[in-house]
């Protein structure tokens, strides 16, 4: 124990003596909060809409007038050319393009379907579906109305109509950055844990440190718990500062026990460091381990969950996401920050990132006695 | 004499290529030997085994009294190593390397001041100083001092004068001389065959193999032929001119002069005509004994035609 905690002192020493990585442990992490959760937004902004009326009856007014009653499109373009209109979205000027042909109000008041011609950008294809279910919410009220107007077009009977109040739970003004917070936390503790404890190790071997550490009577375990506490603390410091940021700049709301977070968060970063210091024993240069460790973050980071739900990935990527650590952490930061739950509610969870995080740093713990 | 380090056939490939070929030999206790060869003969694969922390493919290597496989655990505790690539913290300073390396072997600096206190002694004024920032010789001495900070029983240097000027080197064999009162035991490995004066004994290894152990003085004058040792204001020239004469069995650059011996023995008049020949003026030539680093030399050489065959 003793030889555990005087190699643990030896690891701060050395990480503070490092000026640049002893400013940037906790320098880094406030920077990267403060930039990606306001810069990390799904949130719709900027999407015009061009019209072209080549019908310019009282019909096709009504229905652009609706269009425009509403605050989704943030400007609108007129024009009777469908080339200009072609020319507005290719150069990103406008989201969608709504052609109203000739014979659209006549068509329509002859009780014939009327016809027209709805073109969205789908580069991004969430606001392509958002642009086009707000467009088809107001043709369906549109519709409904001439339905109502025309009382004789349909055998007379009253229209039912379900009314829909809907509430946005746990998020309820569909704040972005209230989403986000909680997955740049886990992004940020991952970063930490897994680039600087593997570059940690890899240079220990790449100076050859290592080789006079082997010789000595310090027992594996020991050397690699002394690896992984430094780091987990400084993770846990960054998580505190994290969540302090969120709290001030972001206003998140932290409904759930900072307690049980600050537990999940160790066990994750158990699992991290583990699986850092695992590849770190088929690394031999820091060079090699960035390489591999890169590759492994964004596969990570971005099976997480973060950006995309889990539920609308492929199967087999769902189940490859049960040994990814940051998808549980991501789960459970989310459901403990904003839905408050309590230990009993991702009891799974948390079994399931104890195994992954055991496994982790057993099979470290057993590659490194190989190569010694 | 107790054997404090008892290698018998040990064997080590790695891949194709053979590192270590049936090495058998012995240290006794006390003693200073000295492991002489080339670079790539295979000495530091050797250390590396008897400080436990690479396996042998075959054969038994017996350390201080234990096998260095079953009993890897104890004797990390008893031996001290210092591997030729500096390998100590370079961002803790000398203090806390010695510290650290002390504590790691559950000892404390004071406990074992007095078994360094006379390397130690010469870096102490630079104790705050940052490892990395210590010039070769210093390095060299904080890293001896930190091998030996726990009291080890056995004392095992790859290359510790490599790269280190010479009056360091000096100054260092004579530190060696020195622990012998402390009952270590010690072996060191060199490239430089004018240290091998300075061991006990000494092995010769190439290739993988020891070519031979024994004493400096044994192995020196087992130097089978008669050596003359020649010069002239061109040396290069002289070598070229040598190697080139039918009689030759061996010429070496040494120093200023070159070391030749002749497959007749003695010289005779003929190689005087060959000089005159050649345009060689003013040669010196005189019958000298061998020097430890020409019955290396001849071992060598022996071995290489036996190998070529």
């Amino acid at each position: 124990m003793r030889t555990i905690l005087y190699l643990i002192r030896k690891e701060f020493l050395q990480i503070f003596r490092n000026k640049f990585i002893g400013r940037a442990i906790f320098g880094v992490p406030i920077i990267q909060m403060l930039i990606l959760v306001p810069a990390v937004t799904f949130e719709m902004k900027n999407i015009s809409l061009c019209i072209v009326d080549k019908d310019m009856t009282p019909e096709s007014r009504g229905l652009i007038s609706r269009l425009d009653g509403s605050t989704f499109f943030h400007y609108r373009y007129t024009t009777f050319s469908e080339s200009q209109a072609r020319q507005l979205m290719n150069a990103n000027k406008c989201t969608l393009v709504l052609e109203i042909p000739r014979g659209f109000g006549k068509d329509t008041g002859n009780g014939i379907p009327g016809r027209i011609m709805a073109s969205i950008n789908a580069i991004n294809s969430s606001t392509a579906q958002l642009t086009w279910a707000y467009l088809n919410g107001v043709l369906r009220d549109y519709n409904a109305d001439i339905i109502r107007q025309n009382p004789g077009s349909l055998s007379g009977q009253p229209v039912p109509i379900i009314q829909v109040t809907n509430r946005y739970w746990y998020n309820e003004k569909l704040v972005y950055s209230h989403y986000m917070v909680p997955g740049i936390l886990g992004i940020l503790v991952t970063a930490i844990g897994f680039i600087l404890a593997g570059l940690n190790m890899v240079r220990e071997k790449e100076i050859g440190t290592i080789e006079q550490i082997n010789v000595t009577p310090v027992r594996k375990y020991q050397f690699i718990i002394s690896k992984m506490a430094p780091f987990l603390i400084i993770g846990l410091i960054d998580l505190a500062l994290g969540m302090v940021l969120g709290k001030l700049f972001f206003k998140v709301p932290f409904e759930g026990s900072v307690a049980l977070l600050f537990l999940c968060s160790t066990i994750f970063l158990i699992a991290i460091l583990g699986f850092a210091l695992f590849i770190s024993t088929f690394a031999g240069t820091q060079q090699q381990f960035m390489f591999i460790a890169f590759f492994c973050m964004i596969i990570f980071i971005l099976m997480s969950g973060i950006f995309t739900p889990l539920e609308s990935m492929p199967g087999w990527a769902q189940r490859v996401d049960l040994v990814n650590p940051v998808a549980y952490i991501m789960r459970i930061n989310r459901m403990v920050i904003l839905k408050g739950s309590t230990i009993s509610d991702i009891s799974r969870d948390i079994w399931s990132l104890v195994a992954i995080a055991v496994s982790f740093t057993f099979f470290a713990v057993k590659r490194y006695r190989k190569t010694a | 004499m107790q054997t404090v380090i008892e290698s018998s056939g040990i064997c080590k490939k790695f891949g194709e290529t053979v590192a270590l070929d049936n090495i058998t030999f012995n240290v006794g206790e006390s003693e200073i030997f000295g492991l002489i060869g080339p670079d790539g003969a295979g000495k530091t694969t050797l250390f590396r085994i008897i400080t436990t922390i690479s396996l042998p493919d075959s054969g038994s290597m017996k350390v201080l009294g234990l096998d260095a496989i079953a009993g890897f655990r104890e004797l990390r505790r008893r031996i001290g190593y210092m591997p030729g690539r500096f390998s100590l913290y370079q961002d803790l300073s000398v203090e806390e390397n010695l510290e650290f390396y002390a504590t790691v072997f559950g000892t404390t600096v004071k406990e074992n001041y007095d078994l360094i206190s006379d390397i130690y002694s010469h870096i102490e004024p630079f104790k705050k100083r940052l490892a990395g920032k210590l010039s070769g010789g210093m390095k060299q001495k904080l890293a001896l001092s930190c091998a030996l900070i726990h009291k080890p029983d056995l004392l095992v240097l790859d290359e510790p004068t490599t790269g280190v000027d010479a009056v360091s080197r000096q100054e260092f064999w004579d530190m060696l001389r020195k622990l012998r009162q402390h009952n270590i035991t010690i072996i060191v490995s060199t490239p430089y065959m004018d240290e091998a004066m300075r061991c006990d004994r000494v092995g010769l290894i190439q290739g993988g193999r020891i070519l031979t152990v024994d004493n400096p003085e044994n192995i020196r004058t087992g130097f089978s032929a008669i050596l003359y040792r020649i010069r002239a204001a061109e040396k290069y020239r002289l070598l070229i001119a040598l190697r080139k004469y039918s009689g030759i069995s061996s010429a070496y650059p040494f120093g200023d002069s070159v070391h030749a011996t002749f497959r007749t023995g003695r010289i005779d008049e003929s190689f005087r005509e060959f000089l005159r020949s050649e345009g060689m003026e003013n040669v010196t030539i005189e019958e000298s004994p061998a020097d430890i680093e020409d019955r290396f030399l001849e071992l060598m050489a022996a071995v290489k035609t036996e190998q070529g065959k």
